[in-house]
């Protein structure tokens, strides 16, 4: 019997009322997620990946559709959810300012039923773990926002959540604390294998950096999915390195095109020329797939020429959206 | 980094599998930890003593020196400082549980709340608990400090009917909380102007500074809705002697009709609370914070 879906949507859409008509957030979504998969839904505001998790963390009914959480029902069996999950928001103000951060998870840590003193014990091994040692005792109204959101991160642990929800966890972070966020999420999903995480942001980088696979929606709708390396294959199928040689080959690049995997090998921009520099070449060179290189940089090297620097260019996550968009991610409305 | 790991279980199936047990003890553990801050807010915030003890006591003493004036009965002094000390459980009845979802859902509280595996009436028990245990030191400063200097002289013959009294008043004022907090969140913005509409209407009607009998014929009705008034009544009866006369109706029977009322209000405040999620899954509002 295959392993159940962690998160598991068919057809999943939701209308919103509104003047002058009805907003449609989500339009049919289909999505399964593995567990212990990292899953990143990619796209712009507006894009519907906030009412999804809405749905997905009970906070919100489906339109039409069926979504499941662990193998439960999200309209049904919420109560059996709320018990495995946790959720984690970009800018979260929760929680209670005149509390210290200590106590602040402790509170929290008893609505997911923590014995008391295991709630203490834990909230100090996360406190550690969140690098919040010396704030501990601080009033949590005090903290900057970094803290603020490394709080809001162990708040989000305190259950040991098998389904953890981050909803755009660094917005508005500096790069310092969004790199230690990503960096704990990542040592919390070493240490509990098993445990799923889906990820929403707009960040790429964030997503090419945490998951295994991510859905790039738009409108409501998912318009790919995949792996990172997958995504960016679909809008080029070919690879292609940019290769530095000292010189150009004795007989130019006529050999190198005909050779077999390679589909094309003209000059590239070095330092703002057309490919060629005072001491050296730049070419960009077309290939079937990978296992052409050897047989080119050998070429290379049978022509009196000598490889200078070799670099892979592929297409980044932006470079898919476009594509599959047609825009940007700037211009949107609000979200959902 | 293995702090990070907690539960025992091998699967999440396996993990969302509590017992009844399980499930009463996450409960209970949830109303401890939301009286928490309320509890522990009477340390953090000396100003209540200033703004919450002082200022209302300028009502109280208002009032002690009209009755004074025209020679009042002696016990009238004790039933205005009664009065004082019962009016800080209705405004925390008022401004922290009616009005509580509401700030709630602004901090982004609640949706984290319905996101927990607890039951949301814990949530609201244990606002009520803290707030009642927070507002008692406040009323015992009220009285203390009252009595003093008024010199208001009690009578208490039976100290274990008037706890009882005390407690069976409190627990229908806060599920009347625990009721308005849904229906204050349902009438969002409108929650700020519903809360100070109960406040100055109710300490008249509430007769927290003169007995309820002297309202006449609306006495009955208010005896019949606000636990304030029907509590309030049954406690200067058994605090202060000659208060019987002044009485709206016996203590046993005032008993009664706050036990109805605290079964009424909690059976009322588990409906409205399915009711508001319903409605807040249903229309997609209510939780989020920015809608």
């Amino acid at each position: 019997m295959p392993a159940e879906s962690a998160i598991h949507a068919r057809g999943l859409s939701r209308v919103y009322k509104a003047k002058p008509q009805p907003v449609t957030a989500l339009g049919g979504v289909d999505l399964d997620v593995e567990p212990g998969e990292f899953f990143g839904l990619l796209g712009p505001n507006g894009a519907g990946k906030t009412t999804l998790i809405k749905i997905l963390t009970t906070l919100l009914l489906p339109t039409s559709g069926t979504a499941k959480v662990a193998g439960f029902d999200v309209v049904t069996e919420t109560a059996k959810i709320r018990r495995v999950i946790n959720m984690v928001s970009g800018g979260e103000q929760s929680g209670y300012g005149l509390l210290t951060t200590r106590e602040q998870l402790w509170m929290f840590s008893q609505f997911y039923g923590l014995p008391t003193r295991e709630g203490w014990r834990r909230v100090d091994e996360l406190i550690e773990i969140t690098g919040l040692t010396e704030q501990r005792d601080q009033k949590v109204r005090t903290l900057s926002t970094g803290q603020r959101q490394k709080l809001n991160f162990a708040r989000g642990m305190l259950n040991d959540p098998w389904v953890l929800f981050l909803d755009e966890p660094t917005l508005g972070l500096d790069v310092g604390a969004a790199r230690d966020l990503r960096e704990h999420t990542l040592a919390w999903r070493a240490a509990a294998p098993g445990r799923t995480v889906l990820l929403t942001t707009h960040y790429m980088v964030e997503a090419e950096q945490l998951c295994d696979r991510i859905a790039i929606v738009d409108r409501g709708m998912v318009l790919a999915l995949g792996t990172p390396e997958e995504l960016r294959r679909r809008v080029q199928a070919e690879s292609i390195f940019r290769i530095e040689l000292d010189r150009l080959p004795d007989d130019g690049l006529a050999t190198l095109a005909a050779l077999p995997g390679v589909l094309s090998a003209v000059p590239a921009d070095l330092d703002g020329s057309d490919g060629a520099g005072a001491d050296r070449v730049a070419l960009k060179v077309a290939l079937a797939d990978d296992s052409a290189l050897t047989s080119v940089v050998t070429a290379v090297a049978e022509r009196g020429a000598h490889l200078v620097g070799l670099a892979k260019s592929e297409p980044s996550l932006e470079d898919v959206f476009v594509e599959l968009v047609g825009r940007g991610f700037g211009d949107q409305g609000s979200d959902s | 980094m293995s702090g990070y790991r907690a539960t025992p279980a091998t699967n999440a199936r396996e993990a969302a599998e509590w017992s009844t047990r399980r499930v009463f003890a996450n409960n209970l553990r949830a109303i401890v930890g939301r009286a928490y801050p309320r509890i522990i807010g009477l340390t953090r915030e000396p100003s209540w003593i200033f703004f919450e003890i002082l200022l209302p006591f300028l009502a109280v003493s208002a009032f002690v020196f009209v009755y004074r004036a025209l020679e009042a009965p002696e016990e009238y002094i004790g039933f205005v400082v009664l009065g004082g000390a019962v009016t800080a459980f209705w405004l925390n009845v008022v401004w922290m549980m009616a009005a509580q979802f509401y700030w709630e859902k602004d901090q982004g509280n609640l949706e984290l709340y319905f996101t927990a595996p607890m039951h949301l009436m814990s949530i609201l028990a244990g606002m009520a608990i803290g707030g009642l245990v927070m507002t008692s030191s406040r009323a015992l400063a009220v009285i203390g400090i009252g009595s003093l200097l008024f010199g208001v002289t009690y009578d208490v013959r039976e100290p274990f009917l008037l706890a009882a009294v005390f407690l069976l008043t409190m627990i229908p004022l806060y599920g009347l909380g625990m009721l308005f907090a849904s229906l204050f969140l349902l009438w969002g913005r409108e929650a700020f102007h519903l809360a100070q509409l109960l406040q100055e209407p109710i300490y008249f009607l509430g007769g927290v500074n003169f007995p309820l009998r002297a309202l006449g014929a609306v006495s009955g009705f208010v005896a019949a809705v606000l636990p304030l008034a029907v509590g309030l009544d049954a406690m200067r009866q058994l605090a202060f002697s000659g208060a019987e006369t002044n009485g709206l109706l016996p203590v046993g029977t005032e008993m009664l009709i706050l036990g109805a009322m605290a079964v009424v209000f909690l059976v009322g405040a588990r409906y409205a609370l399915a009711y508001l999620e319903h409605l807040a899954r249903r229309e997609g509002r209510l939780t989020l914070r920015w809608q």
